[in-house]
């Protein structure tokens, strides 16, 4: 059976080249270095006219590409505070368009990106069908404006009435807070506290069993 | 696509097109095929930017559409065509090529080109006119006609091809009702085309512009207006040039053939083969394995005048040439030498060439000590660069009465290095990247000093002021930045020089798998 016991092999050791008693380079416990030595020296690099020349070749097709309009940066990150530079200094315009124009014939149609209107977001799809939920939704965002403009005027009057009044009892109880408060200089509001006075008072006036 | 093609894709669409459309690559290439929103939903990028990715590797032929699993009327599916990624890094062998064939003109040609994927002829001609113009002395202008016949040239010979068109099945969206709206336009192979090669007719006429700097703002918005005009006036609306990418490897390996004659044989029969390979270039279909049959009398009279090859000499070559094992593969066992040693390298084109060899004859064949062999030998085997076969005398396997012969199989050897390559060539991209990032601060300093001289130069300061400007990076500073250069162009040559490998190891395979 496998594993029957180190040392074990299942082919003579002669036959894989280590003789008896040679000494086996002793197993490593650490990982392999990170730069280790090497036994040969690379070959060296060519040098020469044309590998310059490709040379220079990379590094400005490299540098040129970083320029043209297919280099595309992620949205500039948004900034957590307004600061007064912000007036001064252009902020590179996030448009969605591209900045060249692919000839959309040899696209498909779903990739072209157009231009936000201010209160519309256009859908990329197909632009037939939600068409008409939009237009939906428009109307019926404006019915319930128009009805919550009705109810503010309604309740308008309303609640003006109303807003004098709590805000009378806000102060007369905040009056009476504070009486209570500081009437033995403690934090508890004294009108919490029962100290038990007032049981047998209510008593007479109760026909109800008393458990 | 392996762990490490994908790695290197990656590495190459950060450093042309940005970390974007390097993240929607890199997923695409990942997920295989996908639809636009689900791209969007699992990238978490917002609909806009990968739109614009999408667009971008689309018109650099790295992406392409089709109609999706739920056919025409459903979404409309993507997926990355990996090769065209990996071939960014031959793009400077191809302009270097390009120069040398046909000058300046056709180097310039082949690098917009290649710059914005796909262009049409006569924005091409203007843009490269334009551009030589800037170079040429006050007064002289490039004349369109000399890059025309340049991109012409280039067509003829197949460096050039047209895009193909789009196989549209559009109707427009106020056709009928009764039809489902087929939006998906499926691309078609270039090669289908009758009409890849065929110029259209344009009349341009005219010469490059210099552009002077101080109307640059103002002149781009109007230039950019002219240009869209005058492209559809030209006549060649609507039809795109794209680089044939598979013309320039066949030059490439013809080139390589040619030199490994030379360097085996002599610069005669170079020659001699170079005439060959002229004649079959446009009658041999791109994969074959053979040329077509030259009779003796074809190439003789195909020679070139210089070489005075008389006619018996000439048939003396050619046996010459008909003997010789002309190996292709000499190039894979030099890889192996250089990385285990000279002798190594022996032993493994020894094995090479005798197939399969027992342990006492490698060593006595390739003369090198007993020890020796054998160390070298499992560090090959380590490696995998080898294999051992096995062939029992008995059926029972038993090891004491069995051969063990030591044996190459050359084309998984020939993809086990051309993964080593990747690794090597995303390993050099992501040193030098680091080494770009570690001197950041170093670099944006030189490169203000460097507009600030410059902005000073134009206005004419004083020698004093320059100095002054100069003395802001201090001498250690001047060093760092010499050996920063020095390493980034280090890495970067060796890129070049390892594309050359991934070229001879992937033509390697891409022939041998090819069905003869």
């Amino acid at each position: 059976m496998a594993g029957r016991g180190r040392g074990q092999l299942t082919f003579s050791v002669e036959i894989v080249g280590i003789g008896k008693g040679e000494n086996l380079p002793p197993s490593s416990v650490q990982p392999t270095p990170l730069f280790p030595p090497l036994d040969q020296k690379p070959v060296p690099l060519q040098t020469g006219e044309e590998a310059e020349y490709m040379l220079a070749l990379k590094q400005e097709f490299r540098g040129a590409m970083k320029t043209l309009p297919f280099y595309i940066r992620p949205a500039a990150p948004k900034k957590d505070v307004e600061r007064y530079s912000d007036k001064y200094q252009k902020i590179e315009t996030s448009d969605n368009s591209l900045e060249w124009k692919p000839d959309w014939r040899r696209f498909p149609k779903e990739l072209r990106v157009r231009e936000k209107r201010p209160l519309r977001d256009k859908s990329p799809a197909v632009p037939k069908q939600p068409k008409q939920p939009r237009v939906d939704k428009e109307e019926i965002i404006r019915k319930l404006e128009t009805l919550e403009q009705k109810e503010e005027d309604r309740s308008s009057d309303e609640e003006d009435g109303e807003k004098k009044k709590p805000q009378e009892e806000e102060a007369e109880g905040e009056e009476e807070y504070d009486e209570e408060e500081f009437e033995d200089e403690t934090d508890y509001i004294m009108s919490y506290f029962d100290n038990g006075e007032e049981f047998g008072g209510d008593s007479d006036d109760n026909d109800e069993a008393i458990y | 696509m392996t762990a490490q093609e994908v790695r290197l894709c990656g590495l190459l669409l950060q450093e042309h097109f940005g970390d974007v459309v390097e993240k929607v690559g890199t997923h695409l290439i990942r997920s295989g095929v996908l639809t636009l929103r689900a791209l969007a939903h699992e990238t978490k990028l917002p609909l806009d930017l990968v739109k614009k990715s999408l667009c971008v590797l689309m018109q650099h032929g790295m992406c392409a559409f089709g109609a999706g699993r739920r056919g025409p009327a459903g979404p409309v599916e993507y997926h990355i065509i990996c090769e065209r990624i990996l071939h960014m890094l031959r793009y400077p062998r191809y302009i270097y090529t390009a120069k040398s064939l046909y000058g300046d003109t056709g180097e310039l040609i082949v690098e917009e080109i290649l710059q914005r994927g796909q262009m049409t002829m006569s924005s091409t001609v203007k843009t490269v006119a334009d551009r030589l113009t800037h170079n040429m002395p006050e007064g002289q202008s490039m004349d369109y006609s000399e890059v025309v016949s340049a991109f012409s040239r280039l067509v003829e010979t197949h460096f050039l091809q047209r895009c193909p068109p789009m196989a549209s099945a559009e109707s427009s969206s106020s056709g009928a009702d009764n039809t489902p709206l087929p939006a998906v336009t499926q691309p078609t192979e270039p090669e289908d085309h009758p009409e890849c090669y065929k110029l259209p007719y344009i009349n341009l006429t005219g010469q490059g512009k210099r552009r002077r700097s101080s109307e640059d703002g103002e002149a781009d918005p109007r230039a950019a207006k002219k240009a869209k005009t005058d492209s559809s006036e030209r006549g060649d609306e609507g039809i795109y040039w794209q680089v044939n990418f598979q013309r320039f490897h066949l030059h490439f390996r013809d080139q390589a053939i040619i030199s490994a004659v030379s360097c085996k044989l002599d610069q005669t029969s170079s020659e001699i083969v170079r005439t060959m390979l002229r004649m079959s270039e446009v009658t041999t279909p791109t994969h074959a394995a053979f040329t077509q049959a030259l009779s003796a009398n074809e190439i003789f009279r195909a020679l070139p005048s210089s070489y005075n090859i008389a006619r018996p000499i000439l048939d003396q070559y050619l046996t010459l040439l008909v003997d010789d094992p002309m190996e292709f593969v000499g190039k894979t066992g030099d890889s192996g030498g250089g990385m285990f040693g000279s002798r190594s390298a022996r032993i493994f084109r020894l094995l090479l060439r005798k197939r399969h060899l027992e342990q006492k004859q490698v060593e006595d064949f390739a003369m090198v000590p007993a020890k020796e062999a054998k160390d070298m030998l499992y560090t090959l085997l380590s490696e995998n660069l080898v294999q051992l076969q096995e062939i029992p005398k008995t059926p029972d396997y038993a090891p004491s009465r069995t051969f063990y012969l030591y044996t190459v199989n050359q084309l998984p050897t020939a993809r086990l290095l051309l993964q080593h390559c990747y690794k090597t060539v995303g390993n050099l991209i992501e040193r030098r990247l680091y080494e770009t990032k570690e001197n950041k601060r170093l670099l944006e300093k030189s490169q203000r000093i460097e507009a600030i001289l410059a902005s000073l130069q134009a206005t004419g300061a004083e020698a004093a002021q320059l100095t002054e400007v100069e003395e802001m990076i201090t001498a250690p500073e001047r060093q760092q930045l010499e050996s920063l250069r020095h390493h980034i162009n280090k890495l970067d040559s060796s890129e070049n020089q390892v594309d050359e490998t991934i070229f001879l190891l992937e033509s390697y395979i891409n022939s041998t798998q090819a069905p003869r």
